[in-house]
């Protein structure tokens, strides 16, 4: 193993940097997957049926406070980073529980909007739009779900082992995973919802 | 429990092939666990295979499960062909024939031609870049395993449930709960997606491989060709398979959980389903044939004792198809009324691909020309390409007229235009590739003489199957019928058709028979460079059969060809001296992952959902354990490195 000790902690040894790299290829390919989704929504979006529209069941409030709480916890999600690569491991720990914290916040709001949307009437079966509509946040959803699961699997290791190689890079490949959920769900709130709104 | 809906409806009825098929596959399981247990094998099997992560070792399993498939898919190719030889044969069923179209082209593309390919790349990649494996070993394993599972689930749906019938496309209104009510197109979904995850992984693995972990001087514009096919091939990977994973997934919902993608009511769109699968789809056809450029590429250089004519146009061409296709999936679908602007754009996109395959096509010329050219069976399949591939090739230009594929759209003509592409492109590539790197692997090269005898039979039956396929097309003969009657004249060249196919089925035995002879008879060979010292890249710098480390020490190269010119002037590659190596730990969490999904998969074909949920948690719970293992590998120290290298006869260089 080549180590250079000149790079943060997470780059260090050669291994670590190929699990960086490696996984931004892989989210290229999750970037190609939410394309797909959102293209099947934009193709199917009014096509609704004898179902209800986008305007009937899309409500600004709840989605406007997933969308803060989403984009704070990546801020969070930052700041965790940045006390990482200073080495402080309590702040690190803080900023990485406030961020899942947050994220389970918007996965309880998604999960009440998805509630009333089928209480509204408007489920999997009704539509076109209703299943694409379903599928893309729900694929972003379970997303957020297993960010979640990792999350406290990479606190857990933080927790035993404190701050070396492996542990950093973990949390550090974590961020990037939830940066990207971030992205994702900015496509969402703007082209999903606002447009549905309009 | 009520059993009656795992039950296929050809065992019910009685079917003889049916009925064969089941009986064949319980008495070779059952053959299989005695063998292993009287021979006491179990614990080899797990420790050398189930749980390696050797990058040459995972790339042979590939290689042989793609063989079987190979078999498996011929049969399906011969049984189609039965039934097509004269007219009205009762030799299948309509139902029958459909599920076995299905599982020929899907066994064939999915589960042969890119676990083959994809074996070949593991098998090599890592040698002729200069590494010890591929950057994430255990992903690697991962990847087999999941390919291997869900070709497995594949395979069982003939004989349990029942087999997907709505065609390799699984065009949609057909492939709904609607017209396929039974479970068959739910096997097609989770098959696939599971077996489609794992190559995703390759993509992933191979393009960070092939980026990082050349050896020191090898810049990206002095890798080997069939390096460079492989790191297109993969870009092509990581970008068109979450189409695939998508539409599956699509499918799924609408098959299991009732949404309305692709119905015909409340909105849906069948033909997303067909934009999609194409999307996905035509890439997929440059998945499996860009490396098998890389492999003519090296291989007709090496025998023609030449360097690879035009170097830096080859990769400019591969990178051009690679960008191209992607934008040619429309092409499947002429016909389905999107208008004549759409048309003509993606006419245009599909004729331009033969200009950079043209480029390739010449340059392979080139290379042969004033070469010193050494018939050898790889050589051989290489030199057959060119004129079978180029024939496939302008048949592909004459269907990309959209206007005249109104004719062609679905007949035997586009069935013939593919096999021609296909075959010598992929299938005789894979097969020559095998020929030409077995030597790495089993330290022998296999018999010449056999190997040329199954060369010519395959050459000369390949062209007799599916010459006649052409006029039949154009005679008005479609894909997919099961049968036809006498007053349509089909009968004479559906005879000849078959008549070559079952010297097809020869010649491929002959491969086999080739293999199991050179095991027992043929001459070990004692240095590296097997084919007369005519060796080019790094995976001939070593010794063979190539040792678990791959280089004792790690080659530095200054040129292309590197290996080739430092024989020529006499020097070495190697300039450190031997330290410990590094190398990662066996583990055996990947093949259970890959059965877990085995389960996952087959609990969801038959919406078993309390047991999928089990074995969904099973899957989490096997990459938390991933995640919280602490496994560093191990070092081979100095002096082990050092007695390897000298039971190879020696110094290391």
């Amino acid at each position: 193993m080549k180590i250079d000790n000149s790079l943060p902690l997470e780059y260090r040894n050669e291994e670590n940097r190929f699990r960086i790299i490696g996984f931004w290829i892989f989210l290229g390919a999750e970037i190609v997957l939410f394309a797909t989704l959102f293209l099947t929504y934009f193709t199917l979006w009014t096509r609704t049926g004898s179902g209800l529209t986008a305007a009937d069941v899309f409500v600004l409030e709840p989605v406007l406070a997933e969308t803060f709480i989403l984009l704070t916890s990546s801020f969070t999600c930052g700041l965790a980073i940045h006390a990482m690569r200073q080495g402080l491991i309590k702040p690190t720990m803080w900023f990485m529980g406030i961020t899942l914290l947050l994220g389970a916040a918007f996965l309880g709001i998604e999960i009440y909007e998805f509630y009333t949307y089928v209480h509204e009437g408007l489920t999997l079966q009704t539509s076109a739009f209703a299943s694409s509509l379903f599928v893309l946040l729900g694929t972003h959803g379970a997303h957020v779900t297993f960010g979640l699961l990792w999350g406290i699997a990479i606190m857990i290791q933080l927790k035993r082992e404190g701050l070396n190689e492996t542990t950093a890079n973990k949390s550090f490949i974590f961020s990037l995973y939830w940066h990207f959920l971030d992205v994702v769900w900015i496509f969402i709130f703007s082209f999903v919802y606002l447009k549905g709104l309009m | 429990m009520n059993w009656d809906k795992f039950i296929v409806d050809g065992l019910k009825h009685g079917d003889p092939l049916i009925i064969g098929a089941v009986v064949s596959i319980v008495l070779v399981s059952i053959a299989i666990v005695a063998g292993l247990t009287y021979f006491k094998k179990w614990g080899y099997l797990w420790r050398e295979w189930l749980t390696t992560v050797d990058h040459k070792k995972i790339g042979v399993m590939y290689i042989i499960s793609a063989l079987v498939m190979l078999f498996r898919g011929g049969a399906d190719g011969l049984m189609l062909r039965m039934q097509l030889t004269a007219p009205e044969m009762k030799f299948l069923t309509a139902q029958h024939y459909n599920e076995i179209f299905s599982a020929h082209g899907i066994i064939m593309i999915l589960f042969m031609a890119m676990p083959f390919i994809i074996g070949i790349m593991n098998v090599v990649i890592p040698l002729q870049i200069g590494a010890r494996d591929v950057a994430f070993p255990r992903l690697n394993a991962v990847s087999f395993w999941l390919f291997f599972f869900g070709a497995m689930l594949y395979n069982i749906a003939f004989v349990v449930g029942g087999a997907p019938d709505a065609g390799w496309t699984s065009y949609f209104p057909l492939a709904s709960t609607e017209f396929s009510p039974g479970v068959g197109n739910n096997y097609y979904a989770i098959a696939l997606q599971i077996a489609g995850l794992g190559t995703l992984m390759t993509g992933v693995n191979f393009i960070v491989t092939i980026l990082k972990m050349r050896a020191p001087g090898m810049t990206l514009m002095r890798m080997p060709m069939f390096t460079w096919s492989t790191l297109i091939t993969c870009i092509i990977i990581v970008f068109a398979f979450p189409v695939l994973t998508v539409a599956l997934a699509l499918m799924m919902f609408d098959r299991l959980f009732g949404s309305q993608f692709f119905t015909m009511t409340n909105g849906g769109m069948d033909m997303l389903w067909a934009n999609l699968f194409w999307v996905w789809g035509h890439p997929e056809v440059y998945i499996v044939i860009l490396p098998a450029f890389g492999i003519y590429s090296e291989i007709i250089s090496t025998f023609s004792r030449k360097n690879l004519y035009g170097y830096k146009s080859m990769v400019a061409s591969m990178a051009i198809i690679s960008l191209l296709s992607f934008l040619v999936w429309v092409h499947h679908f002429y016909t389905m009324g999107q208008g004549a602007a759409v048309n003509s754009f993606f006419s245009i996109t599909t004729m331009l691909i033969a200009v950079p395959t043209g480029v390739k096509i010449f340059n392979w010329l080139f290379t042969l020309r004033k070469g010193k050219i050494v018939f050898t069976t790889p050589m051989l399949y290489s030199l057959a390409f060119i004129p079978i591939f180029t024939l496939g090739g302008v048949t592909g230009v004459m269907l990309a007229m959209a206007s005249a594929d109104y004719q062609y759209h679905n007949t035997m003509f586009l069935v013939a235009h593919f096999h021609y592409v296909l075959i010598p492109g992929t299938v005789f590539a894979v097969i020559a590739g095998m020929y030409y790197w077995f030597p790495l692997i089993a330290g022998f090269k296999l018999n010449e003489r056999q190997g040329k005898a199954a060369f010519w039979t395959i050459a000369i039956s390949f062209n007799v199957t599916f010459l006649p396929l052409f006029f039949l097309g154009l005679d008005g003969m479609t894909r997919r019928q099961y049968t036809y009657s006498a007053e349509t004249g089909f009968g004479p060249l559906n005879l000849i058709a078959t008549i070559g196919s079952v010297g097809l089925m020869i010649g491929f035995a002959l491969i086999v028979y080739n293999i199991i002879w050179s095991f027992r008879h043929a001459p070990r060979e004692t240095k590296g460079d097997v084919w007369d010292g005519a060796g080019r890249t790094l995976e001939w710098a070593t010794h063979i059969p190539v040792p678990v480390y791959n280089f004792a020490v790690v080659p530095e190269v200054d040129r292309l060809d590197a290996f080739y010119f430092a024989k020529k002037e006499k020097r070495s590659l190697f300039k450190d001296k031997i330290e410990k190596i590094h190398m990662p730990s066996n583990n055996g969490q990947p093949f259970i992952l890959g059965a877990i999904f085995f389960f996952w998969g087959f609990f969801m074909v038959f919406s078993m959902w309390k047991s999928a949920i089990v074995a969904g948690i099973g899957v989490l719970i096997l990459l938390a354990m991933r995640t919280f293992e602490r496994d560093h590998g191990f070092y081979i120290p100095v002096d082990e490195v050092k007695k390897t290298e000298q039971s190879y006869g020696g110094d290391s260089v």
